[in-house]
């Protein structure tokens, strides 16, 4: 079954070059782009079971041996994240189809959506499966261009800004992992990762010790851990919803998979963990007081991602099997939840015509339905009880008091802390959008929403088709009306807005697939638990790799 | 493993350069930066193929260079190239929109800096109060120090 171990990188590659061909015909285009996402999650969900059978699948590329050639390498982890990426890419994409993304006008900008779109998903797969650190490299690269043009999606100068913070940035952390790679390969000659593992524990400590910094602020730059995460909340909320919901989603999490990695594979020797929690301990609290501050929903949302990357990185911090399967099972259901959480605050973009918690209200009336949507995964990312976050959140706190250190038990409180005050957030956001009236200047002239000074320029857009003309009205007036040509005008004509039943029925999707979360956590705690068994054993993933040593 | 100084001398000059470039707030210069910061990733990669480990085809490394981080660095070069054209076209749209070339500061970030340098707006009490006080006792204080000099 090894072929179908290169088809997750193969498909989507060839499916976005089909797509580039055929920019006139936005209907093949958005089928062909389905069927690849498809595709890659039935290969994704079968290899899933087949390595937990099997164990660990090892494709040799071109019939090159290990050490010489390029390995694709997957394992329980690597499995289980390409099958949630897998449907968290293809549930955004529907979301963005019924978003109109494409609408039919033929302007250039959009009809590259899903060539790119794919590009990123070959990506982010890619990136799961490589073997070496110099494919890690190139499957971030290929990732990372994708994700330069959809956040700069339609040219506006505002995503033309945010865009710029978020692409020096990352080339910043593709230049720093860069330079980590040709450091490793002159201390050990090899990038094949098996092997680096092999020979990391015969160099000097300094020499472990520069290459493992570096490495892990590289990676820790993508994932956006406390000190490294500045760009994050800047960048992420100009884009598009459906882009901003898979970069929540996903780019930070390729981050966190390749600290996993690292901490497990590379450098199993507890040498930076103490540094990883500490770290782990700031993330959450400075992100979610960020959270706390906000009055954009986007925004908020994006500090609360960072907040919980903390979690994540505690999980790895603690270097032990219980930790590091925490640490994956919580991925899997932040992944999802946050995905979840963006995809809504588009919808309440889309219901409110704006995102801020200032202008934002009643919309428990005019539209109970969302109300529901909202509340579902807010509840889950605070950890309230029967939810997959409490569940993950819990496993944490297990394996911190486990370990037993003063510093565990600090990582726990301010993890409790975290939790406590991401629900505040979220429900602040609860109260001033759904819970009380419209604002009193808007219920009043329902058709017009006043611009606030800074919302002038966030203007809402619900489709970027139109970004450039909807700027045009801002610049030239003083209050904002959304011209959409595809959903603006009934958005504003009914008092009572219609949303478009596919991105109600794709949230819906989205959401019940974060509830059932809780109803599998069982088995799949059971899996991230084998995963990190394997994990934590470095001697496995050597042994499938390189063959079996006398 | 043997090292040509003049390679690293010239690796450092390129990183220090373009690193001070990035920090531009210029998006041209960003890009001369990453530029620089690019050619100088090839020639880190090109002094890491000393001697270290035998070349992966062939046994021994005499009179042999190592492919392998060649290969690297052509990879990271069409990599950089990409980029950068990217870049450009970031570049001409933003001189197409705005005539500007330089990053400003994100909106919102201003204005949570507006709201906390004056909310005298939202809560005029909470402002006046203090400085009521602080009259309150200079007039206080006044009335002692007359009082004093009587």
């Amino acid at each position: 079954m090894t072929f179908l171990v290169p088809l997750l990188v193969l498909v989507p590659l060839l499916g976005a070059a089909v797509a580039l061909g055929l920019l006139r015909h936005q209907r093949i285009q958005r089928a062909i782009t389905v069927a690849v996402l498809v595709i890659a999650l039935a290969v994704a969900a079968t290899l899933m079971v087949l390595v937990d059978h099997h164990g660990t699948i090892v494709v040799q590329v071109g019939g090159w041996d290990a050490p010489y050639g390029i390995s694709l390498v997957v394992d329980r982890l690597s499995a289980l994240l390409l099958t949630v990426s897998a449907s968290v890419l293809l549930i955004v994409l529907l979301f963005s189809i019924g978003q109109g993304l494409a609408a039919d006008d033929g302007e250039a900008p959009v009809t590259i959506f899903y060539p790119t779109y794919l590009v990123l998903a070959a990506g982010v797969l890619d990136s799961f499966i490589a073997g070496d650190l110099f494919n890690l490299y190139v499957a971030f690269e290929m990732l990372l261009v994708a994700s330069y043009v959809l956040i700069t999606l339609g040219g506006s100068e505002q995503r033309v800004r945010a865009g710029t913070t978020y692409i020096v940035t990352s080339l910043i952390a593709s230049a720093i992992f860069l330079s980590a790679i040709g450091l490793v390969y002159g201390a050990t000659g090899t990038v094949n990762i098996a092997q680096i593992s092999e020979r990391m524990a015969a160099l000097p400590d300094h020499v472990q010790l520069l290459i493992h910094t570096m490495l892990l602020i590289g990676f820790g730059i993508k994932a956006a851990v406390f000190p490294l995460a500045f760009w994050l909340p800047d960048s992420y909320p100009t884009a598009p919803a459906p882009v901003t919901a898979v970069f929540a989603g996903l780019l930070t999490k390729v981050g966190i998979y390749a600290i996993i990695r690292l901490e497990t594979i590379m450098f199993p020797r507890p040498q930076l963990n103490t540094v990883l929690l500490v770290v782990a301990a700031l993330t959450m609290i400075v992100g979610v007081l960020g959270a706390v501050s906000q009055t954009d929903v986007k925004r908020l949302l994006s500090f609360t991602l960072i907040s919980h990357i903390g979690f994540m990185v505690m999980g790895v911090g603690l270097g032990s099997v219980v930790g590091t399967a925490a640490a994956v099972f919580y991925t899997v259901h932040h992944i999802v939840v946050q995905t979840t959480l963006f995809l809504v605050s588009g919808l309440m973009e889309r219901v409110g015509g704006t995102t801020s918690t200032r202008s934002l209200g009643g919309l428990l009336k005019a539209a109970p339905f969302l109300a529901a949507l909202y509340l579902i995964p807010a509840f889950n990312l605070g950890g309230i009880p029967p939810f997959s976050g409490f569940i993950g959140k819990l496993g944490l706190f297990r394996a911190a008091a486990i370990d037993g250190s003063p510093l565990a038990y600090m990582t726990i409180a301010a993890g409790v802390v975290t939790s406590l005050l991401t629900l505040y957030a979220l429900m602040r956001v609860w109260d001033a959008a759904f819970w009380r009236p419209k604002p009193a200047a808007e219920a009043a002239a329902p058709h017009v929403a006043v611009a606030e000074p800074h919302e002038s320029l966030r203007a809402p857009e619900p489709a970027p088709v139109t970004r450039s003309e909807a700027d045009g009205s801002v610049l030239s007036g003083g209050s904002v009306t959304v011209t959409d040509p595809v959903t603006g005008s009934m958005q504003h004509v009914s008092g009572r807005t219609r949303l478009p039943r596919m991105l109600v029925g794709v949230t819906t999707v989205a959401v019940l697939g974060s509830v059932a979360l809780t109803v599998v956590a069982g088995p799949l705690y059971g899996y991230a638990t084998r995963a990190a068994e394997s994990l934590e054993s470095p001697q496995q993933y050597v042994e499938a790799v390189l063959g079996a040593r006398p | 493993m043997t090292i040509t100084l003049v390679l690293v001398i010239a690796m450092a000059v390129l990183f220090a350069c373009g690193v001070y470039l990035l920090l531009e707030r210029s998006l041209t210069r960003m890009l001369l930066g990453f530029l620089l910061v690019g050619n100088a990733l090839n020639l880190l990669l090109l002094v890491m193929s000393g001697a270290a480990g035998n070349p992966p085809i062939g046994k021994s490394s005499d009179g042999i260079t190592d492919p392998l981080p060649q290969a690297f660095a052509l990879t990271a070069i069409v990599i950089t190239f990409a980029v950068s054209a990217f870049l450009l076209a970031l570049i001409h749209r933003s001189w197409t929109l705005s005539r500007a070339d330089e990053v400003e500061v994100d909106e919102a970030d201003v204005a949570i800096r507006h709201e906390r340098d004056a909310p005298a707006e939202d809560d005029p009490e909470t402002d006046t109060d203090p400085e009521a006080d602080t009259d309150h006792e200079r007039h206080h204080e006044d009335q002692t120090q007359d009082e004093a000099h009587r």
